[in-house]
């Protein structure tokens, strides 16, 4: 489980985040959306420690991450995995030796075993074959599974996916989501997803919550957001106009 | 300007916390010395070359006087090339190249979260990548500053000797007329100071870049900027505590 309690965040002055709190149980996704720019990500920064909150707190299973010792902070660092936007795959490795790279780094497992365990990961993300090629060989969507692959072969705790998404066709989105969704049940993860995708959010959003203009003003499920009557998230929700029309329909 | 200068030496401070096992930095070492030294030797030895062989024909024609006997023009290239041209010619050329090589490559991993990605599993990304590059940087400038002032001497003998300027007896006669050892060592010196200044100043420009592509750009030309700086300011201040 994570919690963070009263994350403020700003920079040069301008609040972008603003006492925000939740709590993200284990073995659900769950989703922080909100339009572009309202802090999910500077969010997602605080709760990995890539930027400091002014104030507020992320425990990890009531283990506070940012007051702890070095080696309890590298201890919580190692039941994480994140998958970034772009992937973030190192450019000079191969697919097999970036997915490899934590267990190079992190573990003391024989040669033999992390090959084994990384062509795991790879059958796990359907990308049999595929480990003796350069990122800058394979498309957006293989990037992400290849992202999601390094992200649980640590067999992490906490799974972050950033915009996991952006970029892809509407197919290769659900397949990511599903992939993602399968993980969280499979390894029993707590799962942290930040999106903006109306598709994600009612398929696999366990709990959810909205950010706008930093503060969050909404928190819930796939279904509840459905039935929502806060304007700033009718808005963002209903933007799409099948799930408008969807609504008007329900409601005559 | 204080603030940089006090961020770079925290940066400097970072690389040395935090370290990874011998093993990593071993295996990063090995690559960085190909990508930075081996990688250099052909423009290195290009530069020094036809500096040496410039200096030999200019010196020449400079010096009319039938009082200086011809060999200076030799040992007049001999010192040029071990105190100047080998060690800071030589680094502000490979300020360029290496230079730019680094911030490139840092600023590219930023702003594609590939330094985060090194964060958030627990590695001291700035130790991990930078450090191997500094270490690799002393280690190979003073290698390539010793090759490159043996090829500026070749170059002045061979400009001069084809061209008929100097006999090869006085060429010889005036490479070691007077030789004081001494002025290797201010080389390899030198180029060791140029080796840490231009990989740090080029790793700092790259490792906080902030942006986009345009930003990585603009890291890569302040880095050289800077390193050539950095190394002109340090040539100076080596020149008044060595000789």
């Amino acid at each position: 489980m994570i919690e963070i309690k009263h994350i403020s965040k700003s920079f040069n002055g301008r609040q972008v985040l603003d006492n925000i709190s939740g709590i993200f149980k284990k073995g659900q996704t769950s989703l922080v959306i909100g339009e572009s720019g309202t802090g999910k990500s500077v969010l997602l920064k605080c709760m990995l420690d890539l930027l400091r909150p002014e104030e507020g707190v992320t425990l990890y299973d009531r283990r506070d991450f940012y007051i702890g010792e070095e080696e309890d902070k590298k201890n919580i660092r190692r039941e994480m995995g994140v998958l970034f936007q772009g992937g973030a795959l190192f450019d000079s490795k191969t697919v097999h030796n970036n997915i490899q790279f934590p267990l190079d780094m992190l573990t003391e497992m024989p040669e033999s075993e992390k090959r084994d365990r990384v062509e795991f990961c790879l059958q796990r993300v359907g990308l049999e074959g595929t480990g003796k090629r350069m990122p800058s060989e394979i498309s957006g969507g293989m990037k992400k599974r290849v992202g999601i692959a390094r992200a649980i072969v640590m067999n992490p705790k906490y799974l972050f996916c950033d915009e996991p998404n952006s970029g892809l066709d509407p197919l290769t989105s659900i397949k990511i989501d599903e992939l993602i969704k399968e993980i969280t049940e499979e390894y029993n993860t707590t799962t942290v997803i930040i999106t903006h995708d109306m598709n994600s959010v009612l398929s696999i959003g366990d709990y959810i919550m909205f950010l706008y203009q930093g503060k969050k003003i909404w928190e819930g499920n796939s279904q509840t957001i459905l039935e929502t009557n806060v304007p700033e998230l009718e808005e963002f929700v209903f933007s799409n106009k099948a799930l408008k029309k969807m609504r008007e329909d329900k409601r005559h | 300007m204080f603030s940089i200068v006090g961020r770079y030496l925290i940066f400097l401070g970072k690389l040395f916390t935090r370290r990874e096992t011998f093993r990593v930095y071993w295996n990063r070492f090995l690559d960085e010395c190909l990508n930075i030294g081996i990688s250099s030797i052909f423009i290195v030895a290009i530069v020094a070359v036809f500096i040496g062989a410039v200096t030999c024909v200019q010196t020449r024609a400079n010096l009319v006087s039938p009082l200086v006997p011809v060999y200076i023009v030799s040992n007049i290239v001999r010192d040029m090339t071990l105190l100047e041209l080998s060690s800071t010619f030589m680094c502000v050329v490979l300020a360029g190249k290496v230079g730019s090589n680094i911030a490139g490559e840092l600023g590219t991993m930023k702003i594609t979260e590939q330094i985060d990605a090194l964060e958030v599993m627990g590695i001291n990304s700035a130790s991990y990548l930078v450090l191997p590059k500094l270490l690799a940087s002393v280690f190979t400038f003073p290698l390539l500053a010793i090759i490159s002032g043996f090829l500026g001497i070749m170059g002045g003998y061979l400009a001069g000797t084809l061209t008929g300027i100097i006999t090869p007896e006085d060429y010889i006669y005036g490479i070691r007329y007077s030789f004081i050892p001494f002025n290797v060592f201010i080389s390899i010196i030198k180029a060791f100071v140029f080796g840490f200044l231009i990989s740090t100043i080029s790793a700092f420009k790259g490792y906080y870049t902030r942006g986009g592509a345009l930003e990585v750009g603009q890291a890569s030309t302040s880095a050289v900027t800077n390193s050539c700086i950095a190394v002109l300011i340090a040539d100076y201040l080596l020149a008044e505590l060595l000789t």
